[in-house]
């Protein structure tokens, strides 16, 4: 299991997200299993899993936030980290792997100054290395918030990254 | 006037040697409609089993039929589902897995989303023949259009009556509900996956008791991949004795590969089990691209082995992929060319299995990440000609050693690139090469004659090593060497090598 990364952003959440999660939890308390779900949902809401969503999730359930952690960071797509604006997937699956993806991940980190797994300064884009998201066919695979970008190659990035910059960004 | 002959899709030599069964309605029907999957012999499978058939004739008919696990063990559906109705309890489960976390793999998302009813429709026949009401899909939540094509289909068919209290009237009754993993690989492990449902850490615990007697939630509980319950429902309608006329004699019927890597053809493949990987590689595949020369195929993810060419012809299924050091696995297809340096692979799948380790157990949690620093080393120029003999002592007490499946199977790439791919692994401990030109560490960048001094390496090296004047040959400071691969991309003139 890769390393606990905690976060130093402090925690601010609206009143709308608490009402939601409220709204959920009621629901899933009495599901059989339901805290997977629970975190699930609070991950929705919040993109990340702040440390105070969880302990208000290990009182509803009723068992400690210990337990709650420990489930929160077994799992890789529970992120104790606020995700940046836009989601940059790379694919490091086998079919990607033996098709460079390894050189299009080290491009990107290089070009947004940030490792996999991390958010840049700005909030706007945060990396992750991603297992087979399914298209093998179109390796190498990146995707932007579930954009997929497939036969990519590194000269492409710029183009692409530039999509999704604030700046160029119409509403 | 010229005239166009235009081929039938069925008649390309990726469909010809095709036989579809498990992927019978992909790409076929509308998966958001259940009257597409009625109008194809749809829920029909299911009527024949409520009306006509007793619990055990179901199980028999299964038995019969010889159809093998399709997750990747290869364990006989039908004596599972005998266990499991055998095993005392009142309440009984059924799941399904589908939680496809073999990298490059494919088949069981494109069942999901294309014919999910498939799923649904065999996972009543399992209730129905151990005596269940409730079944769970567990899928990964990386297949977010296969969750939703799944929620839309349980409630479509419970609008029809085909799902739900008194199915049709007879009295019986099943539901089913769709929930979510998290991505962890380990959760595809079956003890695993069922600690994930009950909201726990999925990590495995020891068998036995087996699931079909304690499984979710402590009861009895059958768990089949999707692919297997696939095959389900055209068993019940053509027979048992249909179904094990197709494949050899110890693994019947049909396997689904996704086919991926450094082939023409990539797609999703079904082939009668028997059929010869040379079949699916040069006939289906259509070839390695770029007249280059296949190297090896890897199936079986994380847990299998690289086939190398002179076990092509080997027909595939299950005894004889493990006896060259594979398995079936759940079908991941993944061809290598001579580009593809297999210690580096082997570190790749290595770097994969270590990463999902959840931990529980030493041999695989500790012996996983030794077992990489290995590869590590060798891979980057600092590999002892001892370390291959002491990585397989290794490798055998991790085999042996380890809690589940995942650890059991983890040195599989390692022991099967060792075994077939011994000349690589030496050129890198010994020359400190890497044939293939693929582990950096090993390699350097030269300046041939063909260099015609147009500068335009030197100005893009990011670190200054190279240096020559205008229209004389340049050299690279190999101390300075990044071996970024810059200058050889920049160069227009084929001027630089690696080697
Ligand atoms: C580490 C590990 C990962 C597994 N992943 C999967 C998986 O993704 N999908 C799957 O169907 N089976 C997977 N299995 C196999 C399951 O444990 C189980 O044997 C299988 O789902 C049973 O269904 P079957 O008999 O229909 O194959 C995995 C096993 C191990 C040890
Ligand atoms: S390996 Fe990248 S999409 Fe499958």
């Amino acid at each position: 299991m890769s390393k606990i990364k905690l976060t130093k952003v402090p925690f601010i959440g609206t009143e709308e997200q608490a009402a939601k999660l409220d709204a959920k939890l009621a629901e899933l308390k009495e599901l059989p299993g339901g805290l997977m779900p629970a975190l699930q949902t609070a991950q929705e809401i919040y993109g990340y899993l702040p440390i105070e969503v969880q302990s208000k999730i290990a009182d509803t359930f009723k068992v400690s936030l210990e337990e709650v952690f420990g489930i929160a960071t077994f799992y890789s797509l529970f992120t104790l980290n606020p995700r940046g604006k836009n989601q940059v997937s790379v694919c490091l699956g086998t079919a990607c792997y033996v098709k460079g993806s390894g050189e299009i991940l080290e491009k990107l980190e290089e070009k947004l100054g940030v490792d996999a797994g991390e958010c840049t300064l700005d909030g706007c884009f945060s990396l992750v290395e991603t297992r087979c998201v399914g298209c093998c066919g179109l390796a190498p695979v990146v995707t932007i918030n579930g954009n997929v970008y497939g036969k990519l190659t590194p000269d492409q990035l710029d183009g692409i990254l530039a999509e999704y910059k604030p700046s160029n960004l119409k509403n | 006037m010229q005239k166009h002959v235009v081929n039938s899709l069925a008649d390309t030599n990726f469909y010809k040697k095709q036989v579809r069964i498990a992927l019978r309605n992909s790409g076929i029907i509308n998966p958001d409609n259940i009257d597409e999957y009625i109008a194809y012999d749809g829920y029909q499978a299911l009527i024949k089993v409520l009306t006509t058939m007793k619990p055990q004739e179901v199980v028999d008919v299964v038995k019969a039929s010889g159809l093998r696990g399709r997750g990747g063990g290869g364990f006989p559906t039908g004596l599972k589902w005998q266990f499991t109705k055998n095993a005392v309890g009142d309440v009984k489960y059924v799941c399904c897995n589908a939680d496809e976390g073999d990298p490059g793999a494919f088949m069981d998302r494109s069942i999901l989303e294309g014919d999910p009813h498939s799923v649904l429709e065999a996972m009543a026949i399992a209730g129905f023949a151990i005596g269940s009401n409730k079944g769970f899909v567990y899928v990964r939540a990386e297949y977010p259009v296969a969750v939703q094509r799944l929620n839309t289909a349980v409630s479509q068919a419970k609008e029809y009556g085909l799902l739900g209290d008194n199915i049709l009237g007879t009295g019986f009754c099943f539901d089913i509900e769709i929930r979510l993993g998290s991505g962890a690989f380990v959760c595809g492990e079956e003890t695993a996956l069922m600690a994930s449902i009950e909201g726990k850490r999925g990590e495995p615990r020891p068998r036995p008791p087996f699931p079909a007697n304690q499984g979710l939630f402590a009861k009895p509980t059958v768990l089949n991949n999707v692919e297997t319950y696939a095959n389900i429902a055209p068993i019940i309608l053509k027979g048992a004795e249909w179904f094990s006329s197709i494949g050899t004699e110890k693994s019947k019927g049909t396997k689904v590969f996704a086919l991926g890597g450094k082939i023409l053809n990539t797609g999703l493949v079904e082939i009668p089990m028997g059929t010869t990987l040379r079949t699916i590689v040069e006939d289906i595949g259509g070839g390695i691209p770029n007249g280059k020369k296949f190297k090896a195929a890897q199936t079986g993810g994380p847990s299998g082995g690289c086939i190398p060419a002179q076990h092509l012809d080997i027909p595939i299924d299950y005894e004889n992929l493990a006896k060259i050091g594979s398995i079936m696995g759940s079908g991941g297809l993944i061809v290598m060319d001579e580009d593809n340096c297999m210690v580096d692979i082997a570190k790749f799948f290595l770097q994969f299995t270590q990463d999902e380790s959840c931990g529980k157990c030493v041999p695989c949690r500790i012996g996983t990440k030794r077992l990489l620093e290995y590869l590590v080393r060798i891979t980057s120029g600092q590999g002892k000609p001892s370390d291959i003999a002491e990585m397989e002592k290794l490798c055998e007490y991790i085999k042996d050693n380890s809690l589940c499946g995942l650890g059991q199977t983890a040195p599989n790439p390692v022991l099967s690139t060792i075994k077939y791919f011994r000349n690589e692994y030496d050129a890198h401990v010994i020359e400190k090469k890497c044939p293939a030109g693929v582990c950096k560490a090993l390699m350097s960048y030269y300046i041939t004659d063909k260099c015609i001094g147009c500068t335009a390496c030197a100005r893009k090296c990011p670190v200054q090593a190279i240096s020559g004047k205008v229209k004389e040959i340049h050299v690279i400071d190999q101390t300075k060497c990044t071996k970024c691969g810059v200058c050889m991309a920049t160069c227009k003139f084929n001027s630089i090598i690696k080697k």
